[in-house]
């Protein structure tokens, strides 16, 4: 009793200690031995990774001769933006001198319309996996989930021949097709996943309801999935965004993506290594991904689906 | 029971298994019009799955469901005049409660005024206008109960579909939204059929009872004849809290014939059998129900009384259970709460044999 009187004369939230011992929030130290081993193992992590990105950006910032110095880690005495200009605009690739706005807005062709392919697909497939059980639904989602698991290097050339027979060969609508039907697989498995786990009353009281098969895709399901929605665009932009090898096989030099240009750029064998160049063109390329992850981050609303059922 | 002339819901041998599980096994219920039927029965034993088959939520194995004289077993579930409330609501989280109320309306294409017109009404039946502009997640459980209520009423529908809607709610809120669904039933005449495994929900709301295991229903009776005639052991220790004792022992000949077990012996003259009592010495179980007990002088009056001690007082506000020993098995009966037992003190009990049930104890059936 006497206990709780004293504790409730002490301002709420103040740390406080007396005669009958301590009460309220428990103090905290900052340079607690927790804290510092939290803290340097985050510092250190952070230092890891952002080193070599100063590097970049400091030398993309540089001119050759102040690069030829080869104090890799100095700020630029003299900024300069010609590097850039020229990663953008004028660096040859292979035939074409135009810089890597030309893969750049290739990357934008290939990488919109199979984003949208492909989500809008597997979202669908994902839901009439998870809530209609048609038959065969099970064998169906075997081989998606086997299909995931297949080395792409062992599809390369069949599609090649494919891709040949129907005519798209090197044509950016056959890379989109490409990138589509490899993103299904776990696209799918994403979506049926999140709609498992979506209370199974919602969709038969929608049923009851009289909403059909569209009907309760587009108009419960949908403004349920923000969340999901978010994590395939992320998943599926900077996949396709980064992809090399399918973008190098299945196009021609004037429809390459970003990244097979930067390849060209960097690896080119001709005159001097511009490394300011290089730094500059790999840091454009590297600009949608990091632009994406900053922008859906704030997306990420949770509790969508607060509400639907008890809580 | 008589059989219903127009029943709104039939259900004629009804099979539902998954793969080799068998869930349902031929099941046929008539619900006559404007009937409020529960369905009681514990865990798993097959009622939401009735309960779906009806609404047209799972495709059935065998036989045929009609509602309002209409075959309905190959009808989709907005095509078969059920309205349903679901045991988690199921309300469409990103939709006020409006839209929540107004979906299947639209969906169906009804005119603008006409939605209105039902979600006024339904909103006024549940005295939940002020809630129409929010969100599902601003209410409290009672009231999205409600509103799931109030989407199963604006579907203008004959047979009205509930699984376990209040299970979620704590007690006092289930008790009074027991009441509503009562009263809402006797505003609006429809046919209920109502899953539960609470017994006092089943006992308060239904016109009849069908107790349920393992995909049979075991009784389908009005409450009363369930509580007091128990067809068999099950039903009888299902219903009732606390719950019936049973004695086991054996049947003895006689006049009237008697009940023996470990030193008592009950006379039987008094009690009805439900069919032929069978041999003398045939194993059967006796099962009286605590409240039917008597104690003290009361117990003198009565056909069939006992010396016995106290055991163990359990005091439960209204009235008290008090356990002793009969026939060698644990035995409880109700007193006022005013009365003060304590363990060790000798009592005389006493009961009505006409109050009891008696069971095969191979089958379990009613004798
Ligand atoms: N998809 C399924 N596959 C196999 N068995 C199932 C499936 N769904 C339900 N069952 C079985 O069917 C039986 C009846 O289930 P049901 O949901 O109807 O029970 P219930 O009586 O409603 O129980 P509760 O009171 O817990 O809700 C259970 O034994 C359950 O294990
Ligand atoms: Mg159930």
């Amino acid at each position: 009793m006497s206990d709780q009187a004293v504790s409730l004369s002490v301002p709420s939230g103040a740390a406080h200690a007396d005669a009958l011992g301590p009460s309220g929030p428990k103090p905290r130290h900052i340079f607690s031995r927790r804290n510092i081993f939290l803290y340097g193992t985050l510092i250190v992590a952070a230092l890891y990774y952002l080193l070599p990105l100063y590097v970049m950006i400091v030398t993309s910032l540089k001119g050759m001769p102040e690069i030829r110095l080869g104090n890799i880690f100095s700020p630029p005495l003299e900024i300069t933006f010609e590097p850039w200009v020229k990663a953008w605009s004028t660096a040859c690739t292979g035939l074409n001198c135009d810089g890597l706005s030309r893969g750049f807005w290739n990357s934008v062709r290939i990488t919109v319309p199979s984003v949208i392919l492909s989500i809008a697909i597997a979202s669908v497939n994902g839901y009439a996996l998870a809530n209609w059980r048609f038959k065969g639904a099970d064998t169906f989602f075997i081989i998606l989930i086997v299909g995931a698991f297949i080395p792409y290097q062992v599809m390369i050339y069949p599609i090649v021949i494919i891709l040949r027979e129907i005519g798209l060969y090197g044509s950016l609508s056959g890379l989109v097709i490409v990138h589509s039907i490899f993103g299904m697989p776990i696209l799918t498995l994403l979506f049926r996943n999140y709609f498992t786990s979506m209370p199974e009353e919602l969709f038969r009281a929608a049923r009851v309801d009289g909403a059909g098969f569209w009907g309760i895709y587009l108009r419960i399901m949908l403004p349920m999935s923000l969340p999901i929605f978010v994590v395939a665009v992320i998943l599926q932009v900077t996949g396709i965004w980064n992809d090399f090898l399918f973008g190098v096989v299945y196009t021609r030099p004037d429809t390459y993506p970003m990244t097979v240009q930067l390849n060209n750029i960097v690896n080119s064998v001709q005159g001097v290594k511009e490394y300011n160049v290089n730094m500059a063109a790999t840091i454009l390329t590297g600009l949608v991904p990091l632009v994406i992850y900053f922008i859906s981050g704030r997306l990420f609303v949770r509790g969508i689906a607060a509400g639907a059922v008890k809580g | 029971m008589a059989e219903i002339a127009n029943p709104s819901v039939s259900i004629q041998n009804l099979s539902l298994n998954y793969g080799a599980v068998s869930v349902l096994q031929t099941l046929n219920l008539d619900i006559a019009e404007g009937e409020f039927i529960v369905l009681l029965g514990p865990s798993g034993c097959g009622k939401s799955t009735l309960l779906n088959c009806i609404a047209g939520l799972l495709d059935i194995s065998k036989g045929r469901i009609f509602i309002k004289g209409k075959n309905v077993t190959w009808e989709e579930p907005k095509d078969r005049g059920i309205g349903m409330v679901f045991q988690s609501y199921a309300l469409y989280p990103q939709m006020t409660v409006e839209k929540n109320l107004s979906f299947g309306l639209r969906v169906a294409g009804l005119p603008k005024e006409e939605i209105a017109k039902r979600i006024a009404r339904a909103a006024e039946i549940l005295q939940i206008e002020p809630l129409l502009q929010r969100k599902p997640s601003a209410l409290s459980g009672g009231q999205r109960q409600r509103v799931a209520i109030g989407r199963a009423l604006v579907r203008d529908v004959d047979v009205f579909l509930f699984d376990e809607p209040l299970s979620n709610l704590d007690a006092k809120l289930r008790s009074e939204l027991r009441v509503e669904i009562k009263l809402l039933h006797r505003r609006l005449e429809n046919t209920m059929i109502y899953v539960t495994h609470d017994q006092i929900e089943a006992m308060t709301l239904a016109d009849r009872i069908a107790v349920m295991k393992g995909g049979v229903i075991q009784q389908l009776d009005a409450p009363q004849t369930i509580y007091n005639r128990p067809v068999n052991r099950f039903v009888a220790g299902f219903l009732g809290s606390p719950a019936m004792n049973f004695i086991e022992g054996q049947l003895e000949a006689g006049d009237a014939g008697a009940f023996t077990a470990d030193g008592v012996s009950i006379p039987l003259d008094r009690y009805e059998f439900d069919k032929d009592r069978g041999s003398a010495g045939k194993p059967c179980v006796f099962g009286i129900r605590p409240e039917h007990v008597a104690f003290g002088d009361a117990a003198k009056a009565m056909p069939f009384t006992a010396e016995s001690a106290v055991e163990i007082v359990e005091p439960m506000g209204s009235d008290t259970l008090v356990w002793t020993k009969l026939g060698g098995r644990n035995f409880s009966f109700r007193v006022e709460a005013e009365k003060t037992l304590r363990t060790g003190d000798p009592i005389r009990i006493g009961f009505d044999p006409a109050r009891a049930s008696l069971f095969d104890t191979p089958s379990g059936n009613r004798l």
